[in-house]
């Protein structure tokens, strides 16, 4: 009864008992935010405010700029008191918009008000969905408009709703589907409508058997919509894997979800279209799970965009002694160093882990554990060998395009080789070569 | 003072337990019951032998990291790997000075020259017992081999504490007839035969190999595809026995399945099959990536195998197959690669 | 009895020597007798500073005229004279050019822990670098291991560009993630040693030779040869007579004249007569 991708996966330890049984709680926002106007796969938005301009909560700071691209909202109502260009979590020079946030949560003018939703067509929800900045929120941030719109020779049958939440330690999406489960499926209905879809399969993993029930029940008379259990196996929650373990469809290499007729959004995206569409509300706020043995009020929290991660350590208050924090799960996740780093849209959890081993690289022992774990059917040790002696005509063979950086290579190689790391460096050479060419 | 700065590397952020000291510590660790087999059946000078076997080991992978100026990996147990299986496959009576000379060849030449740990072609320990049995073949095969008389007691170097004969797998080439006579599959399975110190006991090796296998150090595939083979060719493989030359088109060749049967199972528990195909072929460094691969590695070493004890010059073939096999573990790898997720793509 | 061995190897050995001289003359390639000549020529590194893949490569490529005579760098005017000759050509040699590594933060502390591959490239993929300064020089050595002269050492901890060893070949340049390393004349003497964008303050935030982008340089150049973009001061090597005013007045140091260290190694080319960098270099007086 429980499907899941055939090839490679890795089963690390879960860690979800930290924070999987603890109800969403709101933190309340802090009193500066820091707002990036890039924090989504695309062009950065285009500043829309000045330093001493008032902001009403929902307010638009920063406009799409272009269709790949998203608009950025005031998690807060107050003033913007500067601009800064800072270097965001993956290093890139960002600018940040800096918000004094006067304590009122005053929403915009005509933000925050329900409407009726079921007669709206799918382009009404399309531009609804783009109008609040809504993205992925699985943590790819890719601007949801541009995936409910595919270009007219991609026929999309199926719309599938990820619900594994496949990462050790984060809960964010679990809660979602347990608390919110009503909001959750009338946005996965929007979702639908707006995709033009019959079929919608939501896929869930079987360590969340409490979701599993509740949205079952929500959608047992709709006979469009199947939720299904998946072995708990990670990268359960990878786009490519998750339509392979449910509808036993391949992604061509190279390819999107839309060749085979798919499209795949995650839960904490359906949940956001319902505040979009329902509740009119663009994009403010998210819910995120803060766990890890450094952090000592662990839980899910709904947390405003821009919200400094300083601000929640101290709200949740830290052991002595942290060594590494990680905006993510454990496996994809990035770890930082300036604390003054805000969630942004993509944040699905923050990590205070006390213990952080370094490992002493070795050769490789060519066990072939990496070749093994890796659900995309690369050779991990191969493509590390080419970028060490710099072999770039390797790379055409061994395609480290096709590599979703899962880090299950990673996790396995007991020579402890940053397997992930030199794919990443084998990636930037081939977009090198390419834009030569 | 500690560093206070925050640790900021790569993901993925957490790494699963087994490193490589674990897994060589692990495979020591399931070569004990084996070793106590050695000190049960052929004595304490027999216990020396492995012990001067993992010392010279170790002591050579030290000098050879200091001189090649590499972190010291002592301590990650592969040299004592090295040295217990080394050891594994000498006779139990050799001078005390050949699992020295074994050991520095092995780690010296087979391992470190090429590069170290990762980097070597061949088995170390196959290749320092083909490199003793180049240069000392009157003490690595002889006709006659000593076992102890009474079990646990006993000197193998005492002409008076031992019976010697020869191994099973020299009967099953010479005299595959009278086998039957001179040894039981339950002595093979014991080991109560003679033979190198690690190749006898087909009970006491196959506890150790189920542990790693239910560790997953070892893939069961390719050990299991070896036997078979080995099994399955040294039935159906034609034979000389006494002058006449026994084959499966023979009509009475089918006529005596339980016969048939025996000889499968007396040559997978003779000699050092058992010890070469779960610990010597499957050593990871030397052996293919995948899965698949493997396998072909398996049937490739049983074809050799059975050639060789079949119609070689030495009754034992596992070293030579395996060795032999190692260097085209590049060839198998190249033709098993793993299917790419979505097929051939256009770049 | 000894002889029908003898007769058969010897056979043998005859047949197989012939059918070796048979099969290389059957499977002859023509190949220009000069590529030989060129080969021996050419200094051998297969650096790959004149574009082509090594050697060899170079080799072919000027025998079918697609190379300058002058494209070794590396062999400099000896090699690009013999070239010439050979080819029978006239050749234009090129000065040679040296590295200069734009950076002098050999201090400049490191903002977390860096856990990943310890190379320049990976560390400046991840999260910008782990060095406090954004744009300066990691200390990883990705120079050292790319240059095929070791021209280029670690030197507590910081790279130093051995300039009579540097052949001007470029691998250094290419291989530094963050664009510190320029070719440059020897007779260039002055160089900005700082690439931070950053303005004043958070630049002495982290180093205390950094460029804080004062001006003062720009105001002492007589030749318009300097000036500030983007919080940097940027020499215009084509105006640059490296008459060392600019050194002269930096505040933190971050402009550097190399003239007296290269006279003193003896690697100073002498000026041309008559020249702007002749009649300087006989009144200014070496700098650090």
């Amino acid at each position: 009864m429980k499907r899941t991708f055939r090839k490679g996966g890795i089963h690390p330890p879960e860690h979800k008992e930290l924070t999987e049984w603890k109800a969403i709680e709101v933190l309340p926002p802090p009193p500066l935010l820091y707002i990036p106007l890039s924090q989504h796969t695309g062009a950065p938005a285009s500043l829309k405010v000045s330093p001493g301009d008032s902001v009403a909560m929902g307010a638009l700071i920063g406009e799409a700029s272009g269709y790949v691209s998203a608009n950025v909202h005031a998690s807060v109502s107050g003033k913007v008191k500067e601009i800064v260009k800072r270097q965001n979590h993956l290093g890139a020079f960002t600018d940040y918009v800096v918000i004094e946030n006067d304590g009122r949560d005053l929403w915009a003018e005509g933000r925050n008000s329900s409407r009726a939703y079921e007669h709206l067509t799918p382009d009404e929800i399309r531009n609804i969905i783009f109008e609040a900045g809504i993205v992925g929120m699985g943590g790819a941030a890719f601007p949801t408009h541009v995936k409910l719109n595919p270009p007219k020779e991609k026929k999309i049958d199926a719309l599938i709703i990820n619900g594994s939440e496949c990462e050790p330690y984060l809960t964010c999406d679990h809660r979602l589907m347990i608390e919110k489960a009503s909001n959750v499926a009338t946005g996965i209905l929007l979702l639908k409508k707006a995709l033009g879809v019959d079929k919608v399969i939501i896929g869930i993993e079987e360590n969340k058997f409490d979701a599993y029930s509740k949205m079952r029940a929500i959608f047992l008379s709709d006979p469009s919509v199947s939720v299904v259990l998946l072995k708990v196996k990670y990268p359960e929650g990878a786009e490519k894997q998750l339509i392979s373990a449910l509808l036993n469809r391949e992604v061509p290499s190279g390819g999107l979800p839309m060749d085979v007729g798919v499209v795949v959004q995650n839960v904490g995206t359906a949940y956001a279209t319902y505040e979009a569409v329902v509740m009119g509300r663009p994009l403010v706020e998210r819910v995120v799970t803060v766990s890890g043995d450094g952090v000592k009020k662990k839980g899910n929290y709904l947390i405003r965009i821009g919200t400094p991660i300083q601000y929640i350590l101290e709200a949740c208050g830290v052991e002595d002694g942290i060594k590494k924090i990680i905006m993510g799960g454990p496996m994809m996740g990035v770890a930082i160093s300036d604390k003054m780093l805000p969630v942004v849209k993509g944040t699905s959890g923050i990590l205070v882990m006390k213990g952080a081993a370094s490992y002493e690289e070795r050769e490789c022992v060519r066990c072939g554990r990496c070749i093994d774990a890796c659900p995309m059917g690369l050779e991990p040790t191969a493509i590390a060998r080419a970028v060490k002696n710099c072999e770039r005509e390797a790379y055409i063979d061994l395609h480290p395009m096709d590599c979703m950086e899962c880090g299950s290579c990673a996790y396995v190689c007991p020579a402890r080789i940053e397997l992930v790391q030199y794919i990443k460096q084998a990636k930037l050479e081939v977009i090198k070569a390419r834009q030569k060419n | 003072m500690g560093d206070t700065r925050l640790k900021v590397g790569p993901s993925p952020h957490i790494r699963s337990g087994d490193d490589i000291s674990k897994i060589m510590w692990s495979v020591v660790i399931s070569l004990l019951p084996a070793f106590g087999g050695v000190l049960y059946y052929f004595g304490w000078y027999a216990g020396l032998i492995v012990l001067v076997s993992v010392l010279s080991a170790v002591a050579t992978e030290y000098v050879c990291e200091r001189i090649r100026g590499v972190p010291i990996t002592v301590s990650d147990g592969s040299a004592v790997v090295t040295g217990v299986l080394l050891a594994f496959v000498l006779p139990p009576n050799v001078p005390i000075y050949i699992p020295i000379l074994g050991g520095i060849f092995a780690i010296a030449v087979a391992k470190h020259a090429f590069g170290g740990l990762g980097c070597n072609i061949w088995n170390p320990a196959l290749a320092a017992r083909a490199f003793l049995l180049a240069s000392y073949p009157g003490y690595i095969v002889m006709s006659k081999w000593p076992i102890l008389n009474k079990f646990l007691f006993g000197n193998i170097n005492s002409s008076v504490d031992i019976t010697t004969s020869a191994t099973p797998l020299y009967i099953l080439k010479n005299a595959p007839t009278e086998f039957q006579k001179i040894y039981s599959i339950k002595d093979l399975i014991l080991g109560s035969v003679p033979g190198s110190l690690g190749e006898t006991s087909a009970l006491l090796l196959t506890i150790g190999a189920a542990y790693l296998i239910i560790k997953k150090y070892v893939n069961w595939r390719l050990p299991i595809a070896y036997i078979l083979t080995v099994a399955l060719l040294a039935v159906f493989l034609p034979y000389k026995s006494g002058g006449s030359l026994i084959g499966f088109w023979q009509p009475s060749f089918f006529s005596n399945p339980s016969g048939l049967l025996f000889r499968a199972v007396s040559h997978v528990f003779s000699g050092g099959l058992i010890l070469g195909a779960f610990f010597m072929a499957t050593d990871m460094v030397t052996s293919p990536l995948t899965s698949k691969g493997q396998v072909v590695f398996g049937i490739g070493c049983g074809i050799l195998t059975a050639i060789i004890r079949l119609y070689g010059g030495y009754p034992e073939g596992v070293c030579y197959s395996i060795l032999i096999m190692n260097t085209f573990v590049w060839v198998i790898d190249r033709y098993t690669r793993p299917r790419l997720f979505g097929g051939k793509s256009s770049n | 009895m000894l002889v029908p061995p003898i007769m058969i190897l010897g056979g043998l050995g005859l047949l197989f020597g012939g059918g070796l001289y048979f099969f290389s003359r059957l499977f002859h390639v023509e190949q220009d007798p000069r590529l030989e000549e060129i080969l021996s020529a050419l200094p051998g590194a297969n650096c790959g500073a004149c574009g082509f893949p090594g050697c060899s490569g170079l080799a072919s490529a000027l025998l079918e005229g697609k190379a300058e005579a002058s494209a070794c760098l590396v062999g400099g005017e000896e090699v690009a004279l013999r070239i010439a000759k050979i080819l029978g050509v006239e050749v234009k040699v090129r000065e040679k050019q040296v590295a200069v590594l734009r950076c002098r933060g050999s201090v400049v502390e490191r903002r977390f822990d860096y856990t990943g591959i310890k190379t320049c490239m990976a560390a400046h993929a991840l999260a910008g670098g782990d060095l406090a300064c954004p744009w300066g020089c990691l200390r990883y050595g990705d120079c050292v291991l790319a240059c095929p002269f070791g021209a280029i050492k670690m030197i507590g901890g910081f790279p130093w560009v051995d300039e009579a060893k540097c052949t001007g070949c470029g691998n250094c340049v290419k291989a530094c993630p963050r664009g510190l390393f320029i070719l440059e004349l020897l007779q260039k003497t002055v160089h900005v040693l700082c690439r931070s964008r950053e303005k004043a303050k958070d630049v002495l935030k982290v180093c205390k030779v950094g460029c804080i982008a004062c001006g003062k340089c720009v105001e002492a150049c007589k030749f318009n040869a300097i000036h500030v973009n983007n919080y940097i001061a940027e020499i215009d090597y084509e105006k640059c007579t490296s008459c060392g005013a600019c050194a002269k007045v930096c505040p933190t140091h971050a402009i550097l004249n190399f003239r007296g260290e290269r006279k003193e190694r003896g690697i100073l080319p002498s000026p041309k007569r008559n020249t702007k960098e002749s009649v300087l270099s006989q009144t200014s007086e070496g700098m650090e």
